[in-house]
């Protein structure tokens, strides 16, 4: 009944992200595009990020187009910059920034229908961008507003026209119910990160204090097995800072992606609704304008008679347009649920099998590491 | 939730199966072994039973137990403490007192916020607890046995008649808490001591032995202090993580029976794995607090009974050297001299028998924390391996089989 999508040829761009430099206040990051052995290089603001995002917005989210939803803003992380602060957390946040613009313009990349858009083409290959303006408006808590008021403005469909649509309803329910688990699934990983954290500081700190225990101890072999546990220790801290950064990188931000991005695909959703919506209160209007005409012809009064024709065909117009558009829509948002539901599937399994593999890396030193110390612990005497 | 542990949770400790955690060097032989058989778990007090096998002639019995708690124990140890003719020794430190309090309390918040989980969550968590509060109780068990021992195989010790009492009556000793008098007396004496303690450790010893092992007790108490306390909050954070884990796996799993697409048959087994390597983590903590924060905590323990002794013996000094001077005194006025002469050479050879049996005590107790640390760092060593090559193996398995699904 319902047709999967062909699988298209799918011409897999690559774009990267990368060496993030200063200049003034703000940084530029190196974007590179490879296409038919062509590679293009350009210089791109976090802002021209986010105003390729509003322009695609513009264009392509009436379309029922699921539109892959810029890096947050951060005040807190851009202040730092901005002021000079040159730690390992200001380190940490430009790094942060420069994966997470990477990812957003892959998606974008990847999506065959924006791939055509001349603005993504002009982002890519044009040499200076003029600054975007009125990107103000999309830090992550105001995108998140736009699409809860896209929301609010709709009314559920009462009428099902079709069996079609008890699978719009299904996936938007799938697609709640998911962005709920996802952001249960991200405060976790967040709190295993800190937690994580710790145990790297609380482990340094130990470590320290095993190495002045050792110092103490009056017998050598145990002394020296207490310096080599000391030892052991500080290099489980830096195990725990890396596992820490995989949780991060490619765990934490994973969700918080998906987060997004499953609330542009409910706006789509909520797109198709105010399609329907239009097309409904077109008809509601037609009726009205019928009925009109009728009392019109009851009352014969020939000038107004014809202004009400014209109306009612104005109207049928329409009627027929808004029903063409929902037709057009309800495609376009199924294609591209489908779409989407296999890069996300493709993405969850590719980013975790990473992850695992980090854990792995990982605990392969913990062996090593605890290898070598076994000998040291049974030489004491 | 809160009724089946205010009821009462018995435990049977398999002692031999299962290693003490600390300090095990101790020579058992026959005619004297005491271990505690079993153990049971009230609301607010725990009942040790305590075994023993005899074949000395001054017991009743060749094999018999009595039950006893924990003041109980405290009176003992306390008696060996005030008792005059050890002073000379290092006394086993006392078993902690027993606190399940913050088990307690998590038991508690368990079941208030029992509302807002779901009936899985609820369960694991409960499990998870309950095994928490068995492992508190596994350790107190072990601290209170290990006093025993040490008591047991101590030469003097062990023909204490108290010890006696305590292993063979079969009655409630009636000890009761000390009053509040009793607990102010105490308060003045620690003062008094620790005061008396600055002035000791002042006195540069004649005996270069006793002089490094004052330098070194020092030293080595206060480092082992730290060490403990940084363990403590390292092994926290390791449960914490260990903890995380797990709720992630809860959550993927619910992910995972949202359907049947490929990707949930992906989150379900991810669900599983962390399941299961959480539980390794989880081990890994424990066996990090068995191994190495428990070692600790008992070094504290004990190189402070070693540091009291060292106290003993400096009082015992400072005493012998008032009589010296008290006997000048008397000789220079003539009066009182027998008087003098008895009450220096009382203190004389006070000093000298605690000099003797202590220099032999520090010896021992050196040998002893060698030989605990050693045992304690290999089976850490041994354990910490044994849980890598665990997780590894899990990994390497898992991810196996979703690359080899994709």
């Amino acid at each position: 009944q319902l047709e999967e999508e062909k699988d298209e040829d799918s011409f897999d761009m690559e774009v990267a992200v990368t060496n993030p430099e200063k200049i003034g206040k703000e940084y530029f990051f190196l974007t590179i595009f490879e296409l038919m052995n062509r590679t293009f290089s350009v210089w791109r603001r976090f802002s021209d990020f986010l105003g390729l995002y509003e322009k695609l917005s513009v264009k392509h989210s009436l379309n029922g187009c699921i539109i892959p939803p810029p890096p947050e803003k951060s005040v807190v992380g851009m202040t730092k910059v901005k002021v000079g602060k040159d730690d390992s957390s200001s380190a940490d946040f430009v790094e942060r920034r420069r994966a997470a613009l990477e990812r957003y313009l892959q998606r974008v990349v990847c999506h065959p229908s924006l791939l055509q858009d001349p603005d993504v083409r002009e982002f890519l290959e044009r040499d200076e961008l003029p600054r975007a303006v009125g990107t103000h408006t999309l830090s992550g808590a105001g995108f998140l507003k736009m699409i809860n008021r896209a929301s609010d403005a709709v009314s559920k469909m009462t009428i099902k026209i079709s069996d079609s649509d008890a699978w719009f309803d299904n996936k938007l329910q799938e697609v709640e119910s998911e962005e709920l688990q996802l952001r249960k699934l991200h405060a976790v990983v967040d709190s295993l990160v800190n937690h994580r954290k710790e145990l790297c500081g609380n482990t340094a700190v130990f470590a320290k204090s095993m190495a002045m225990l050792g110092n103490s101890e009056d017998n050598t072999a145990l002394s020296r097995a207490l310096s080599q546990l000391a030892e052991v220790e500080d290099k489980m801290e830096t195990l725990h800072q890396e596992q820490a950064a995989s949780d991060f990188f490619i765990l934490a931000e994973l969700l918080a992606d998906y987060i997004r991005l499953l609330g542009a695909v409910r706006g789509c959703f909520e797109q198709r609704m105010k399609t329907w919506q239009r097309w409904q209160e077109a008809q509601s209007t037609l009726q009205k304008k019928r009925e009109v005409e009728a009392k019109l012809l009851w009352a014969n009064k020939p000038d107004k008679l014809q202004q009400a024709k014209e109306e009612i065909t104005e109207w049928e117009g329409k009627v027929t347009q808004y029903e063409r558009d929902f037709d057009r829509i309800s495609v376009t948002v199924r294609k591209e649920f489908l779409r989407f539901e296999k890069q996300k599937s493709k993405d969850f399994k590719s980013q975790i099998v990473k992850y695992l593999e980090s854990l792995l890396q990982s605990q392969q030193r913990h062996v090593k590491f605890w290898e070598a110390f076994l000998p040291e612990a049974k030489a004491i005497a | 939730l809160l009724r089946c542990f205010g009821c009462v949770l018995r435990v049977v400790v398999l002692l031999e199966g299962e290693p003490l955690a600390v300090n095990v060097d101790l020579q058992t032989d026959a005619t004297l072994q005491v271990d505690i058989s079993d153990a049971l778990s009230e609301r607010d007090k725990v009942k040790f039973t305590v075994h023993t096998k005899s074949t000395l002639p001054n017991f009743k019995q060749n094999e018999f137990s009595v039950v006893r708690q924990h003041e109980e124990f405290i009176w003992l140890h306390d008696s060996f403490v005030e008792n005059e003719e050890y002073a000379g020794y290092i006394i086993p430190p006392a078993p902690p007192r027993p606190d399940f309090d913050a088990s307690r309390e998590k038991l508690q918040k368990l079941g208030e916020g029992e509302g807002s989980m779901t009936k899985e969550e609820f369960t694991k968590m409960k499990q998870e607890l309950e095994a928490e509060y068995l492992a508190i109780f596994k350790k107190t068990v072990a601290m209170h046995e290990v006093f025993l021992c040490r008591v047991a195989a101590h030469p003097v010790l062990r023909k204490d008649m108290n010890f006696h009492v305590f292993l063979e009556y079969n009655q409630d000793l009636s000890v009761r808490g000390k009053n509040k008098r009793e607990k102010m007396e105490d308060f003045f004496k620690n003062v008094v001591k620790s005061a008396d303690g600055v002035l000791v450790a002042g006195v540069k010893d004649v005996d270069d032995f006793f002089e490094h092992e004052k330098t070194f007790l020092l030293e080595y108490h206060n480092r082992v202090k730290d060490a403990s306390s940084k363990s403590d909050r390292m092994i926290r954070s390791h449960k914490n993580a260990a903890d995380d884990i797990n709720r992630i796996a809860s959550t993927l799993y619910t992910l995972g029976t949202q359907d049947s697409t490929d990707v949930c048959k992906f989150f379900l087994k991810v669900s599983e794995l962390f399941e299961k390597t959480r539980k390794i983590e989880a081990r890994v903590a424990a066996d990090e607090d068995l191994k190495l924060a428990d070692l600790l905590k008992y070094y504290l323990r004990e190189s402070q009974a070693a540091k009291d002794l060292l106290y003993r013996r400096g009082r015992a000094l400072v005493d012998y050297e008032n009589a010296n001077k008290a006997l000048d005194k008397a000789r220079a006025k003539n009066k009182d001299v027998l008087q003098a002469e008895t009450s220096q050479q009382v203190c004389c050879q006070k000093f000298e028998k605690i000099s003797e049996s202590a220099k032999q005590e520090l010896i021992d107790f050196k040998t002893r924390r060698v030989a605990a640390f050693r045992k304690n760092l290999v089976e850490l060593a041994e354990l910490e391996l044994k849980h890598a090559k665990g997780n590894l193996q899990l990994l390497q398995s898992c991810v196996g089989v979703l690359k080899g699904d994709t």
